[in-house]
């Protein structure tokens, strides 16, 4: 035994560490971030799913609910209806996100960045506005359905009108398709950009034709953004309700039903059933879309050289063409929307007024829900910018507690599945008990004090955007080397000053970025709050609903407008904001 | 000595502010009212801060029922004569008499000694219907609910879901009462070829109507006549058979803690003021007021309202919802 004393290993449960290591922080901290997300995701939807095996009075009834549900050919409908509806949206938004995306990426047409920003409009509106513009466009009385009130007829002699049958799955396909279409285009964008030059160079220094190219290239090297397109439009359109309350008509689907149950009827258990149902398909989709992710890390190529926009002049022209005409369309689509909230009576007296922005005599709370919102919006942003960001930090960045490293991530990226309106019951049944049944023992609930406040409704954004802000952060700190970690230990730099000097201002526009996403996203959401919100507390996108059921739609429109202006204002807020910061903060990164 | 009052104003202003009540008010009384409604309240009693929950008339007995166990609201204001019974049945209110609770008609108020629940306003059916559209079509006014079945209305009317709205449910009932059972349903199955669609509250079917979305719109008349003011092509026709109705009633909420401001409210929500705002908007209130009629209503509107048995009503409102849910749930509008 010469030689080779080997250094000794130090022992990782070493009773000499002292009790407040930096490793037990971090633990401790993870444990936190587990802790956190049980909370706010796990019991919330334990119990959903807990008042989906009770009957109305408390009692166990095992899976009588759902037998009932599906019993009911009024409901059981409503399952087909929502998967027809999910399944047309994404036949469509996912083809057209792709050729959109595909001429912003890999073509050299002019106007992309106005392209891209009028693109992305449809998110700043609650979904109920493109129900609204709908009906001034192509309902009975619409723009497109009378011929422009009979103009066409009258100067071009010919009978323009054209009634779509807009009520029904018609009106409600159309409504998903502009609101997917956006997040189709970005997921599309990310994953056409993100290619390798020199998969292109061989292919056609082997002599293959463009179509081939297409087919044997750039589909497969898509497929996994691909897959996450569909699964984001068929998830989105298979449990958003604000269209189909508008425009629906007869036409029911799963998330209006989950409303009528719930908050027309009050039969919370058949609400939950109903969230239970709606739910599964969802985490079908999840866990596919997870699987299919898995398989794409080991794809990914280490050194791949970014591919120039290398199209022929006529697919250019082809291209800005087709963009052009998405462009149009949906400028014509917003200012329609703007046009209906100013028209004094539609359509019998088409002056121009501002009367439609005084909500006095409305239900929904006015300027006051609106300023609401704001606050709503703002501290959802920051609080859920923290959040993630942080529990991101310490997943990516903790060396070691593998375990704990792996349930936190799972749990965040759980939300992911949840559709909104299942996290609004969820919470109410979790959040609105006053005490728990734990082992037969009644405990007072801790956390019901939160039930009917500000802090209630920030949360159920949090949680409801969670996973995307979540996957933002990741993919910034990964770009982060793990030596910064190493080399501050080493130098006896306690971590939260490292992450605080060098791992906040790094990854400052992926921070800002998350926190716009909140904002936009907070204000514009009904699906949630919309069982949440407290008559001290009223909002504007839940006001855009109740104003749209009491009638009031030019009112509505009016409120979703004032909604757009809002996240469009702090969108350029931002980017100024974002612009000056990452000149300071970004000057590594320039050779 | 400046400061020391400055001081001294800001703790008063402090300690009022602490001493300002709060009371929770329920109602389905319509947007447009309220706030006028509440100008003379706070004329009154600006030291009373009411809040207040409103939606439509099944959505706020939903909720009262489902916060049995821990009620939130103090006060019920201006809800359906028929959900104040089903709270009373299911005791959730408290019996109190207001000041001039007397003077409210009998027919007006609970029957039982003491009444629990005093009404305010009688509403009524009434067709809103879009003239401009109807000449379009060239189809005649409607007169009577005889009228709406004819196939020439087919795809041109929309009523309210009763189980979501009073409106509604008053409408149903009274077809069911004056029809019969069997022939009432046999009427509605008619009535719904016709239905474009069933909407969640009572207001919406005249507002569509308002906008030509609809041709004819089941709703009330207080609701007609003001967007007729608004300069909408709207006529309100008050069917010939005879206007479903009910009462618009309030009630004191039984919790553990009854805030004296509640029943300031309830004082105030039957007094002679309150009357006479309440008969701006609606032909008939709880006691005379000697305010004349709003123009568009019938001239003797208690001829227009059908003989209403509120007890039948009440007790047969949850089977009525059933049945008319299991028939025509299909067409219904989503709720929210």
């Amino acid at each position: 035994m010469t030689g080779h004393a080997a250094p000794p290993v130090p022992d990782q449960s070493d009773w000499r560490e002292p009790l407040f290591s930096e490793r037990r922080l971090r633990a401790l901290l993870l444990l936190g971030v587990v802790l956190w997300l049980g909370l706010v995701v796990v019991l919330p939807l334990g119990q959903l799913l807990a008042k989906s095996l009770y009957d109305g009075s408390g009692t166990f009834v095992g899976l009588a609910n759902f037998r009932a549900y599906f019993a009911n050919p009024a409901l059981s409908r409503s399952l087909a209806n929502s998967l027809r509806v999910a399944l047309w949206t994404t036949a469509l938004a996912v083809p057209l996100g792709f050729a959109f995306a595909y001429g912003l990426t890999r073509t050299a047409i002019p106007g992309k960045g106005f392209f891209r920003g009028l693109a992305m409009a449809p998110l700043f509106a609650p979904t109920l506005l493109y129900g609204i513009t709908l009906i001034y466009l192509f309902g009975r009385k619409g723009l497109v359905t009378t011929g422009f009130f009979g103009f066409a007829s009258r100067t071009l002699g010919i009978d323009a009108g054209w009634d779509i049958g807009l009520y029904g799955p018609v009106g409600i396909i159309i409504s998903e398709t502009i609101f997917t279409f956006p997040q189709a285009m970005l997921i599309l964008s990310i994953a056409l950009r993100t290619t390798d030059a020199r998969l292109y160079e061989a292919a056609r220094s082997l002599g293959a034709s463009p179509p081939r190219i297409f087919f044997t290239v750039t589909l497969p090297g898509v497929k996994y953004g691909l897959l996450s397109a569909v699964f984001v439009c068929f998830i989105l359109s298979f449990t958003d309700f604000g269209a189909p309350k508008v425009v629906g008509g007869q036409y029911n689907v799963l998330a209006t039903d989950i409303y009528k149950q719930v908050i027309g009827q009050q039969n919370f258990a058949m609400g939950a059933t109903v969230g239970v149902v709606l739910l599964f398909p969802t985490l079908l989709a999840f866990f596919l879309d997870r699987l299919a992710q898995r398989r794409q890390a080991a794809l990914i190529v280490a050194r791949a050289v970014p591919l120039p926009p290398c199209e022929t002049a006529l697919v250019n022209r082809l291209y800005f063409a087709f963009c052009s005409l998405i462009a149009l369309l949906l400028l014509i689509f917003l200012g329609t929307a703007l046009l209906a909230s100013l028209v004094r009576v539609w359509p019998y007296d088409l002056s121009l007024s501002l009367r439609h922005f005084r909500f006095g005599d409305m239900g929904g709370g006015g300027y006051a829900a609106l300023g609401n919102s704001v606050a709503m919006a703002g501290l959802s942003a920051i609080l859920g910018t923290a959040a993630t960001f942080g529990s991101a930090y310490l997943v990516e960045k903790t060396r070691g507690a593998s375990a704990l490293r792996q349930t936190a991530y799972f749990l965040s990226m759980a939300p992911l599945a949840l559709p909104g309106m299942v996290i609004g019951l969820a919470y109410i049944f979790f959040f609105n008990a006053p005490a728990w049944q734990v082992a037969g023992v009644r405990l007072p609930s801790p956390v019901h004090w939160l039930y009917g406040t500000m802090g209630l409704l920030v949360l159920s954004n949090v949680v409801h955007f969670y996973s995307v802000c979540f996957l933002t952060a990741t993919t910034a700190l990964k770009q982060l080397d793990k030596e910064f970690e190493a080399v501050s230990e080493s130098m006896a730099v306690p971590f939260y000053r490292t992450f605080w000097r060098v791992t906040v201002p790094v990854c400052l526009p992926a921070v800002l970025e998350i926190a716009q996403f909140l904002f936009v996203n907070a204000m514009a959401t009904v699906s949630a709050v919309i069982f949440l919100y407290s008559a001290d507390l009223p909002l504007a996108s839940v006001a855009v609903a109740n104003m749209d059921d009491a009638g009031d739609t030019a009112p509505a429109a009016a409120m979703s407008v004032c909604i757009v202006a809002v996240s469009i204002l702090v969108r350029l807020l931002f980017g100024a904001a974002a612009a000056r910061l990452s000149r300071r903060s970004q000057r590594w990164m320039a050779p | 000595m400046k400061r020391i009052v400055l001081a001294l104003a800001a703790v008063l202003i402090l300690a009022a502010n602490a001493l300002a009540a709060e009371i929770l008010v329920y109602t389905a009384l319509e947007d447009d009212q309220i706030p006028r409604y509440m100008k003379s309240f706070k004329e009154k009693h600006p030291d009373i801060d009411v809040k207040f929950v409103r939606d439509s008339t099944g959505i706020v007995t939903a909720r009262l029922l489902a916060e049995k166990d821990n009620p939130q609201a103090d006060v019920v204001w201006g809800l359906s004569a028929v959900s104040l019974m089903q709270f009373k049945a299911a005791g959730l209110l408290e019996p109190y008499t207001p000041a001039d609770g007397g003077k409210v008609l009998a027919s007006f108020k609970d029957a039982g000694t003491p009444p629990v629940w005093y009404g305010i306003d009688a509403w009524m059916t009434g067709f809103c219907v879009n003239t401009v559209e109807l000449k379009n079509r060239n189809l005649p006014l409607p007169e009577s609910f005889a009228d709406l079945i004819k196939p020439e209305y087919k795809g041109q009317v929309t009523m309210p879901n009763p189980a979501s709205s009073g409106t509604g449910f008053l409408t149903v009932s009274a077809i069911l009462q004056l029809m019969g059972e069997e022939k009432g349903w046999a009427y509605l199955d008619k009535l719904n070829d016709n239905i474009s669609s069933y909407t969640h509250s009572g207001s919406k079917p005249c507002k569509l109507a308002g906008t030509g979305e609809s041709t004819i719109g089941i709703s009330f008349g207080y609701r007609g006549l003001q967007q007729k003011k608004k300069g909408e092509p709207i006529e309100t026709v008050f069917p010939k058979e005879g206007s479903g109705w009910d009462l618009e009633a309030n009630a004191l909420v039984k919790k553990a803690a009854i805030k004296p401001e509640a029943k300031t409210f309830l004082d105030w929500a039957v007094s002679p003021e309150a009357m006479q705002e309440y008969a701006q908007s609606f032909a008939v209130t709880g006691y005379p007021t000697g305010t004349p009629i709003p123009e568009g209503y019938p001239a003797e509107p208690t001829k227009q309202m059908i003989k209403n048995d509120f007890d039948w009503a009440a007790k047969n409102r949850d089977a009525i919802l059933a049945e008319w849910t299991k028939r025509y749930d299909g067409k219904s509008e989503p709720k929210k």
